[in-house]
């Protein structure tokens, strides 16, 4: 192995990337772009809840119900005076996510020590907001039938009555139980996983393509310092937009930082390497800039998206796709992501992580190494 | 013990499927010697020339190049050689000088000879005051040269030299040739491959290959003798007669 040869190949590759401001614009603009994307458009988070409600009974009793959603920011009442119409065209609409209807005989039956149902009409077709709207009017429901009951048995008793048990909750880690603290540290794998295939998928099947290739194989040059060379000069741009996101999650999103830089910094370094190695392992197993593009950008954007765990929660999926997880470098870097950022942990607890980390990346650069080697067939 | 020759060829085959590129050639290249690899396109030219420089791996027969085997040591074979392909590979986004800086880097020239190989180079390749320019901007003759410079920094031994003039105008490539007499009357032995007959002239020794077999080796002016020929072209053509004729 010689350092003089990684040298030259590295300063020509740096020199390569400074004079294509197409890699150059690539390399700075999709951090920026997907930052944005996915920093300040991207939102879990279900407030403001659009709902109409149609009261038939007009009274007190229901007046104090509606009180309780209008009280609330998680629902954002548009009228009180709707009706089945009116419910039926928010929703098809979308301007609305649920109905809640409240029927004539409310009062009566409340005062009756009946049971008194209320009906919600809700829109399903997204499943995951109208699964969380859902417990929210539930829990604003339950709530104010225990303060009726309990209103009953103080007036009934004279005394003051308590609720027997209630779940005292305490939120570790995002306690503001934000969205985007959970996906900006996530996004960052995917973010350098993308670059790290698009910059280095062209590296070399362009020189295939130009004939430089043969050139070099005439040089007492060896595989592995050319790839050596080729992956450090990437390696930097990799770096910077690693620095990038990391200063735009903590003062840009404002993404608490809890945990140790050092770890975060040795964790990256090992995934990059790894990221840049497959999208090199693609430029030479395909010998086409077209082909290597489209392979890298598939093979890179789509696992780091959705295996990785970065927004869509791995215990959530069948099992023959969880078993696949378990082969998506980005899914160990995702968690060791989000737990320096969100819980502060380090080594002690994700060791394991860091460990699939290593011998994924040393995998890839040996695959990567085994595909440049000239085939003297 | 003899001086060794820096090319030897034995009984050399190279297959690709069910066509014959190299068939059975032996041939011995002397040091010093400017030795002219002739024939039209296809007839196998390129592939000798890349078996010699370790790109490809002979089917069988052996060749060693500066006294090293090309199928078991590459890696020796590659130190001690200059390539220049057919196709243009310098890196076009890369200035000479960038060009050359490379090349010395991955041919390892030492420290403290590296400033003196760059200007040598320029100098021979006549590049010296468009040393900033970028590569892909210069004129095609200008390119050969860089290439040809690049391709000896390290000062190989041995250089290949695979249809390093085709494209260029007459005038370039005439002064390409005085820049390969420089280097041979330096000692370096060049393998040079051609399809301009009037470049066969400037050979020591030629080879004229047709359909993967060498099917004439000698002197130009022994070829010419022996046919009673008054050009390397009539030479060529009349061998390739012969040989459709003997084989019809």
């Amino acid at each position: 192995m010689s350092f003089r040869r990684i040298r030259a190949v590295f300063r020509k590759e740096f020199l390569h990337i400074v004079r294509d401001p197409r890699s150059l614009g690539m390399a700075l603009l999709i951090p920026i772009l997907m930052l944005g994307l996915f920093g300040y458009a991207l939102s879990l988070d279900v407030n403001h809840l659009p709902a109409i409600i149609y009261d038939q009974d007009n009274s007190p009793a229901s007046r104090d119900l509606i009180q309780a959603f209008q009280g609330s920011t998680y629902f954002d009442v548009r009228s009180v005076s709707g009706d089945y119409p009116s419910i039926e065209k928010g929703i098809n609409s979308n301007k609305i996510v649920f109905g809640l209807v409240i029927p004539p005989d409310f009062t009566r039956l409340l005062e009756a020590g009946k049971e008194a149902p209320v009906q919600v009409l809700l829109d399903g077709s997204d499943s995951n907001t109208a699964s969380i709207a859902m417990a929210y009017v539930t829990t604003v429901v339950n709530l104010y039938a225990l303060e009726r009951s309990a209103q009953r048995l103080d007036q009934r008793t004279g005394m003051h009555v308590k609720p027997l048990t209630e779940a005292q909750v305490r939120v570790w880690y995002n306690n503001d139980l934000k969205s985007r603290n959970f996906i900006v540290p996530g996004l960052i794998p995917v973010i350098l996983m993308i670059i790290a295939a698009l910059l280095t998928s062209l590296c070399i099947a362009r020189e295939w393509e130009n004939g430089t290739m043969e050139q070099l194989l005439s040089t007492p040059i060896r595989p592995t310092e050319l790839l050596l060379g080729k992956l450090s000069a990437f390696f930097v741009l990799g770096a910077a937009d690693t620095v990038m996101s990391l200063l735009a999650a903590v003062f840009l999103f404002n993404v608490p930082l809890k945990g140790s830089l050092a770890f975060l910094g040795l964790s990256s370094f090992i995934f990059l390497f790894g990221a840049l190695s497959w999208g090199i392992f693609i430029s030479a197993a395909t010998k086409s800039q077209l082909i290597a593009y489209q392979v890298g950008l598939l093979s890179s954007f789509l696992p780091a998206f959705l295996l990785s765990g970065f927004i869509y929660a791995v215990d959530n999926m069948p099992p023959v796709i969880r078993f696949i997880t378990n082969f998506i470098p980005a899914k160990y870097y995702v968690t060791i992501m989000k737990g320096i950022f969100l819980k502060g942990v380090g080594m002690e607890v994700m060791w394991l992580e860091l460990l699939w980390l290593t011998v994924y990346a040393v995998i890839i650069f040996t695959l990567a190494v085994s595909k440049m080697k000239p085939k003297i067939a | 013990m003899p001086e060794p020759d820096a090319v030897v060829i034995d009984k050399l085959v190279k297959r690709f499927d069910d066509f014959v590129a190299v068939d059975n050639v032996s041939l011995r290249v002397a040091k010093g010697e400017i030795f002219g690899f002739l024939g039209p396109n296809g007839a196998g030219k390129s592939t000798t020339i890349r078996i010699l420089c370790g790109l490809l791996g002979p089917t069988s027969g052996q060749a060693t190049v500066s006294g090293f085997d090309v199928a078991t040591q590459p890696e020796l074979v590659k130190r001690s050689i200059g390539y220049m392909s057919q196709k243009f590979s310098l890196y076009g986004d890369l200035t000479v000088e960038e060009n050359l800086d490379f090349f010395s880097g991955i041919y390892g020239v030492p420290k403290e000879r590296r400033e003196e190989r760059k200007s040598f180079a320029l100098r021979m390749a006549n590049l010296e005051e468009r040393r900033g320019e970028l590569t892909g901007q210069l004129p095609g003759g200008w390119k050969q040269r860089l290439a040809l410079g690049c391709a000896i920094l390290h000062e190989p031994p041995i250089l290949f030299l695979d249809e390093p003039t085709s494209g260029v105008d007459p005038i370039a490539r005439r002064s390409f040739w005085d820049l390969i007499y420089d280097l041979s009357a330096g000692g370096q032995t060049i393998f040079v491959t051609t399809h301009y007959m009037d470049e066969a002239e400037y050979c020591h020794r030629v080879a004229l290959m047709y359909k993967g077999k060498v099917i004439a080796l000698d002197t130009p002016r022994a070829l010419k003798q022996k046919l009673g020929a008054k050009s390397m072209e009539e030479v060529f053509i009349n061998e390739i007669e012969r040989q459709e004729a003997a084989t019809a």
